[in-house]
């Protein structure tokens, strides 16, 4: 399901001292199938973005169509919008309410209206894809480790089974096996199905390794847009925005500084690993 | 939605009430309040509302702001003047059915309906005018004298000044949780009462966690930097009246004569 932002504008506070502009005109189009990082600076704009992309912020302007449809439209259906739109917020782990696993995660397809059959099935699907063991079904979420309950919290999400999963910091606050874990979940998911998502990340690593597209916001504006070789080749840009490249970037730029014939464009280790070897392994 | 309320929030800028002693600021509002109440004559209220209105001039704080605060409390506000409107005896102005409009009714309803938004305007003018830290350093400085019969008059401020603190962080958290909860399809807004009480639960059982979690860090950070209460603390900013808050007491002064003397006449 593609997604097309058209001149979004959102003010928060209109008409007192504090008013603040979150975004200002932003304008992107975001194709079908597409894995997609989006990068800013806290307060640069991007989780008032996607809470645009599923209806539960109103723009002060200019709108946004999924799937052609524009989804500020009066007659526009918003709990169908929010079975295509998935979004699973900052520490999604927060949100768990119910006594044990299953039921919590049923309560997304219920609230669609579903039958009760279908509705378990989705969540028993749905917590087959995020990797929970069986036996952690009938627990409490809150007797979980940190990096199941997140789990617990996005298959929650994904059992409304949507078109467009949009993920706000989805390794924020886990360790590095968790990290690698639940953003090789969602890059296997990508693979399988070919759903569209896009990944909020503080961390350049995270968005290197996996997405097709990187936007860059700052300020409320989009700043750089483009793929990660792309992007990240604008390193000092990106410092103004207080954001940094991947580490593989400064270790390949300060190699060709100190006069060794890389490629300039490495975003990964293992890339960078592969092109240093070229150069200096030739002897060995 | 939620960050319409804006009862109890401080708003940022520079004025004359923003500057004056929070002392000066909580002795005013408890004594226009008692104003407001000590007569139920039209002249006195016209005189507490022109007061008023002066001083919310002098914030600076824009009054469609202030006025957003008031819808909160519309709906107390009709329930009282409904009540007070129907079911006062006395003279009947309109009777319609089993109901009955008095003159006497009609006159209370408004009275009380006046008494409201002026006891709204002005606590949430102080409020508006006051951070929390202010304004419990004031009631504490107030009670002082409590501590001679051995009240907690320290550790009493500083759980009102936590429980302030608490208020916008708890509602910031309140709307995160039911937009993470609107993502997943939940509906607060339709079906009947029973319904949407229960539509509260996925809301109510992750704020308590998060409270109680909130709570216990806090009191783990305290603890860390060996906190202990008020045993020989001191301030940073200590309480200090100036020339402002001596001309302010004496409009305060001036202003209760006034209202005293008017009632009195008329």
């Amino acid at each position: 399901m593609s997604i097309i932002i058209d001149h979004l504008t959102h003010e928060y506070e209109t008409g007192t001292a504090m008013a603040v502009k979150a975004i200002s005109d932003v304008s992107l189009q975001i194709p079908d199938g597409q894995f997609v990082g989006l990068i800013g600076h806290t307060g640069s704009g991007k989780s008032s973005l996607i809470q645009h992309l599923n209806g539960l912020l109103k723009p002060t302007s200019g709108t946004v169509y999924v799937g052609g449809e524009d989804i500020f439209d009066k007659d526009y259906d918003k709990k169908k919008l929010r079975s295509r739109v998935g979004l699973v917020f900052q520490y999604p782990e927060h949100q768990l309410f119910e006594a044990d696993v299953f039921t919590d995660v049923c309560f997304g397809p219920k609230n669609l209206g579903l039958e009760q059959k279908e509705v378990e099935l989705r969540a028993y699907d749905a917590l087959k894809k995020v990797g929970l063991e069986d036996d952690a079904f009938y627990v409490s979420p809150f007797d979980l480790s940190g990096g199941q309950k997140r789990r617990v919290a996005i298959a929650g999400v994904l059992a409304m089974k949507p078109e467009v999963l949009i993920l706000d910091e989805p390794t924020a606050g886990l360790d590095p096996a968790g990290r690698e874990e639940i953003l090789g979940l969602i890059a296997g998911m990508q693979k399988e199905t070919g759903m569209t998502i896009i990944l909020v990340s503080h961390s350049m690593e995270d968005v290197a390794n996996y997405v097709d597209r990187i936007i860059v916001m700052n300020k409320g504006s989009v700043m750089l847009d483009g793929s990660p070789k792309e992007v990240f080749s604008h390193v000092e840009q990106l410092e103004e925005a207080g954001l940094a490249a991947p580490e593989a970037c400064y270790i390949m730029r300060d190699l060709q500084k100190a006069g060794f014939d890389l490629p300039g464009d490495v975003t990964r280790i293992e890339e960078a690993a592969d092109a240093i070897l070229n150069v200096f392994g030739s002897g060995v | 939605m939620i960050r319409e309320i804006t009862i109890g929030q401080y708003y940022q800028t520079d004025s004359v009430l923003h500057r004056l002693d929070p002392r000066v600021k909580l002795i005013f509002v408890i004594l226009y309040i008692v104003s407001i109440f000590l007569y139920r004559k039209p002249l006195p209220f016209l005189l507490a509302a022109l007061f008023l209105a002066l001083c919310v001039g002098l914030s600076k704080v824009p009054f469609s702001y202030i006025v957003r605060g008031l819808k909160a409390v519309v709906v107390l506000m009709l329930f009282t003047a409904v009540f007070n409107l129907f079911l006062t005896p006395g003279e009947t102005l309109v009777a319609w059915g089993g109901l009955k409009i008095t003159k006497e009714g009609a006159l209370i309803a408004a009275f009380m309906a006046a008494r409201l938004v002026l006891l709204i305007i002005s606590s949430s003018l102080m409020t508006l005018t006051t951070t929390p830290t202010q304004l419990t350093d004031a009631m504490e400085k107030l009670l002082w004298p409590l501590q001679k019969i051995h009240l907690p008059v320290h550790e009493v401020a500083m759980m009102m000044s936590i429980a302030l603190r608490f208020i916008p962080i708890l509602l910031e958290e309140t709307d995160k949780i039911m937009k993470a909860q609107m993502a997943r399809g939940a509906d607060f807004e339709s079906g009947n009462l029973l319904r949407r009480l229960k539509a509260m639960v996925p809301i109510l059982v992750p704020l308590f966690i998060s409270a109680f979690r909130r709570a216990n860090d806090l009191a783990m950070a305290m603890e860390a930097r060996c906190y202990q209460g008020g045993e020989g603390r001191t301030k940073m900013k200590p309480l200090r009246y100036k020339g402002a808050d001596t001309v302010a007491y004496l409009i305060l002064m001036v202003y209760l004569a006034a209202v005293i003397a008017v009632g009195k006449l008329t």
